[in-house]
């Protein structure tokens, strides 16, 4: 039984709070799709015309049951939600869930008759599941260290909760050619991996110091990967929507719809080159604007920033983390950041210790979390496209405390950042579409680089693992990239190395041939002791790899070594 | 088989759908973009309503200044995954002007309908066993929008300022 | 519809209401694949596959799909990975799913 944590009352964060129009829209929602569900069971819809209605309700049939994908809008969570999320896994699922790569939680274990229920139960607490999945605009996600960090021009998520409700049950984008996700960021640290989105939006300062907003588009991961392109440098604030809508509408007339795996936006502006597609987005866009019915004016702007206030942080704090042992010391080197309060830090709580699968939380501790946010972080939680979470504003002074209930929680581990900080998405374990597991390579990598020691000295290193060609585990964009394929019945895992999805994007070059699952582990381990031989002062693996290119990595890699 | 949904009601359907290759019956006729651009001075000397049916890869900007020669554009939904229907409505009702009947017909979903209504369509193809009240029903499941779109009806942005 | 060279074949769908991986039998299903019946000919699993394809409309099951199985240690096993993964269950948590003993 786990400690409880010193009890101070749910706290209501700043964020975005429904008013009567969002509750009715959700609850009107939830009835619809439980309308849709009792049609489905009396078939009076068959399961092809069910399938696209269910998936815009997050609803996947996956290899063992149905799974749930519920939103977190720009990974930001109150305890109150937390706890509705830990109850929802208890009561309805098998006491656990999983945060994803685009910042959303997933339960694997759903029955569909249950789904109507717990929509309500989520309505109840602000939530929904609306657009978590289907051919549409998916969850909107956001840098996890907004409205805390001094380095963005300003908090992202007031814009993302614009672009939400625009794009929620948008008329003419809920059947588009495929998925559509957008990211929202605004710091140089690019943190929101936006130059792999359909669309992303970064908050720029123009050369007269105007704030306005940077629109790329066509980046992705999946089959074929790509980086976003630019096609605006500076949308002034008032029409980015108008711009957004542009984009989209002509996605969908002039998307391919013959062939699935040649539908994504990315694939559209490949086809036609950035500069004819920003041609056929700025001639909507002249349109859109004219007509004047889509403007964002400056007092709409200000009353959803108001939402998300900072809240009122503490004057006369030191500005000192206290000692506390050897084992915090280690966690603070890697999981505080900078906070742009004085006597604040940001904690990021890795989902990763090494053995665990990554990304996973039970429902005990999701409440032991949410009693944590109350105590220490505003009652407020934000989780990361790298499946960890974030508590955004926490005094120096408690990070001790916090240190040692994490540890109770077995989620201590001081790994932010270094190559244990494992993406892994559910692989074949779970995933209907998965060619190979990759949570056990996950586990076996991060046991192998256990020791504390040899994880600072290798240092930065993303290692992203994914089960199939749709890249959920944004293998593309990993210093090492693991790549799950069925060989003739057998798992083989083939490694991609150089991606990068921070502002200096990249896409990771394939090194070979697969290695089997009990060889994959050794050739990493080969590829990282190369890094060390070669490595300048100062470089992280990302950086040798960049100067001296694949061919040492390779030739280690694929050496015989005796069992 | 199906009959005609128009402004909430069920009407006769005037026009009489004409292959390809079929003679033109007299009256109304519903002909293929590509049918039109070949005998496109033949159908508009008729004294008669001209309707248009489209197919979902076919971009109405190609009728040109015709567009407002058809009584009414039929859009294809070939399959009801493929959504780009909702932006020809919606580009026939804003940028083209167009003020005639906009019918879906294909596959689609009661569940689409709405949608459809949104950006612009004002009426159906719908099977025989279909009745208003359903329709009327797909209208008001959701009843408030966040979005403007072609039918000009309230935002919640709007509903929210004149509280 | 493949071709198979030789082999033993069993069917599987989804319940509709819970998710619940099923295996034919007869003219019913299953929970466990063990108790699942067997296709010792293309024939018998074209035709069982086309059973449950015209009982789609009970609305009670889901995607029936036939796979490849073998004989092993006096017992039937899927041939691939991924069917192993959904007779059983998850690897990574071997306290969940029908190796556990539990059904949806």
């Amino acid at each position: 039984m786990l400690n409880p944590v010193m009890k101070s009352g749910p706290v209501e964060p700043n964020m975005y709070r429904y008013d009567e129009f969002d509750v009715k829209f959700v609850s009107e929602r939830v009835e619809q799709f439980a309308g849709q569900v009792a049609r489905r069971l009396s078939g009076a819809l068959t399961e092809d015309q069910f399938k696209p209605l269910r998936l815009m309700n997050g609803l996947y049939l996956q290899l063992h049951a149905y799974m749930l994908r519920i939103a977190v809008p720009y990974g930001t969570l109150s305890s109150k939600q937390l706890r509705k999320l830990a109850h929802i896994a208890r009561t309805y699922d098998k006491n656990f869930g999983h945060f994803t790569t685009r910042q959303n939680l997933q339960l694997n274990w759903i029955k569909l008759v249950d789904v109507p229920a717990i929509l309500r139960e989520l309505a109840d607490v602000e939530m929904h599941c609306i657009q978590t999945s289907g051919n549409c605009i998916r969850n909107v996600t956001a840098d996890q260290f907004a409205g805390a960090t001094d380095e963005e021009i300003e908090d992202p998520r007031p814009l993302a909760e614009i672009i939400r409700q625009w794009s929620s049950l948008h008329p003419e984008f809920v059947f588009l050619a495929r998925k559509f996700k957008i990211a929202v960021g605004a710091a140089p640290h690019d943190r929101a991996a936006l130059q792999f989105h359909d669309m992303a939006v970064e908050i720029v300062r123009n050369a007269q110091g105007r704030v306005g907003y940077k629109v790329m588009a066509g980046g992705g991961m999946g089959r074929i990967p790509y980086i976003a392109h630019v096609m605006s440098e500076f949308v002034e604030r008032e029409d980015i929507l108008v711009y957004l809508e542009a984009v989209l509408r002509v996605y969908n007339q002039d998307s391919r719809r013959d062939n699935i795996h040649k539908q994504r936006i990315k694939i559209l502006i490949n086809a036609i080159g950035p500069e004819e597609m920003r041609r056929r987005v700025d001639r909507e866009f002249q349109e859109l604007k004219a007509m004047g019915t889509l403007q964002l004016p400056q007092d709409e702007l200000d009353r959803i920033t108001a939402y998300f206030a900072p809240p009122k942080f503490e004057s006369g704090l030191s500005d000192t983390i206290p000692e506390a042992g050897a084992d915090f010391a280690n966690w603070v080197k890697t999981n505080i950041s900078k906070h742009k309060a004085p006597g604040y830090a940001i904690a990021t709580i890795t989902l990763k210790t090494p053995g665990q699968v990554p990304g996973d939380a039970t429902s005990e501790q999701m409440d032991v979390i949410a009693d944590l946010m109350d105590a220490f972080s505003v009652g407020e939680v934000r989780v990361t496209h790298e499946q960890n979470l974030v508590l955004p504003h926490v005094r120096k002074k408690d990070l001790p405390v916090i240190f040692a209930k994490l540890k109770e929680l077995d989620f201590a581990a001081p790994n932010a950042g270094l190559i244990t900080d494992i993406i892994a998405c559910p692989g074949l374990d779970y995933c209907d579409l998965a060619n190979a597991r990759s949570i056990p390579i996950a586990q076996n990598i991060a046991r192998k680089f256990e020791n504390l020691d040899r994880q600072h000295q290798i240092g930065e290193l993303k290692i992203k693992i994914s089960g199939c060609i749709n890249a959920c585990g944004h293998h593309h964009a990993g210093h090492i990239g693991i790549l799950g394929v069925d060989k003739k019945g057998v798992e083989f895992y083939q490694l991609q190395l150089g991606g990068s999805s921070a502002e200096d994007a990249s896409i990771g070059e394939i090194m070979g041939p697969g290695f089997t699952e009990h060889e994959i582990a050794g050739a990493v381990e080969r590829v990282v002791n190369v890094y060390i031989a070669e490595r300048k002062s100062g470089e992280r693996f990302l950086d040798t790899y960049r100067r001296i290119g694949m061919e040492k990595f390779k030739a280690a890699a694929y050496e015989t070594v005796a069992a | 088989m199906s009959k005609l949904l128009k402004s909430g009601a069920f009407a006769a359907d005037p026009f009489t759908a004409a292959a390809d290759d079929a003679a033109l019956a007299e009256g109304p006729v519903l002909v293929s973009l590509a049918r039109f651009q070949k005998e496109r001075e033949g159908l508009l000397a008729r004294n008669t309503a001209l309707g248009v049916r489209l197919q979902s890869h076919e971009n109405p900007e190609s009728l040109g200044a015709d567009v407002h020669h058809f009584a009414l554009i039929a859009l294809e939904f070939p399959k009801f995954r493929d959504g780009r229907a909702f932006s020809w409505a919606r580009m026939l009702r804003t940028r083209l002007g167009y003020k005639g009947e906009i019918r879906a017909v294909g596959d689609f979903l009661y569940d689409q309908m709405n949608y459809q209504h949104r950006v612009g369509f004002d009426a159906w193809e719908v099977p025989d066993n279909f009745t208003v009240e359903q329709f009327a029903r797909a209208l008001t499941e959701m009843t408030d929008v966040y979005q403007p779109a072609a039918d000009g009806k309230k935002t919640i942005r709007e509903l929210r300022a004149n509280r | 519809m493949a071709q198979h060279l030789s082999g033993l074949q069993m069917l599987t769908s989804n319940r509709l209401k819970s998710g619940d991986v099923l295996y034919r039998k007869g003219a019913g299903w299953v929970l466990t694949l063990a108790e699942g019946e067997v296709y010792a000919t293309q024939a018998a699993a074209d035709a069982a596959l086309a059973a449950a394809n015209a009982e789609l409309v009970r609305n009670e099951f889901v995607s029936p799909y036939l796979f490849e199985v073998r004989e092993k240690d006096g017992g039937i096993v899927p041939v691939k990975e991924r069917e192993i993964i959904r007779a059983a269950g998850p690897t990574v948590h071997p306290h969940t799913g029908k190796q556990a003993g539990q059904y949806q």
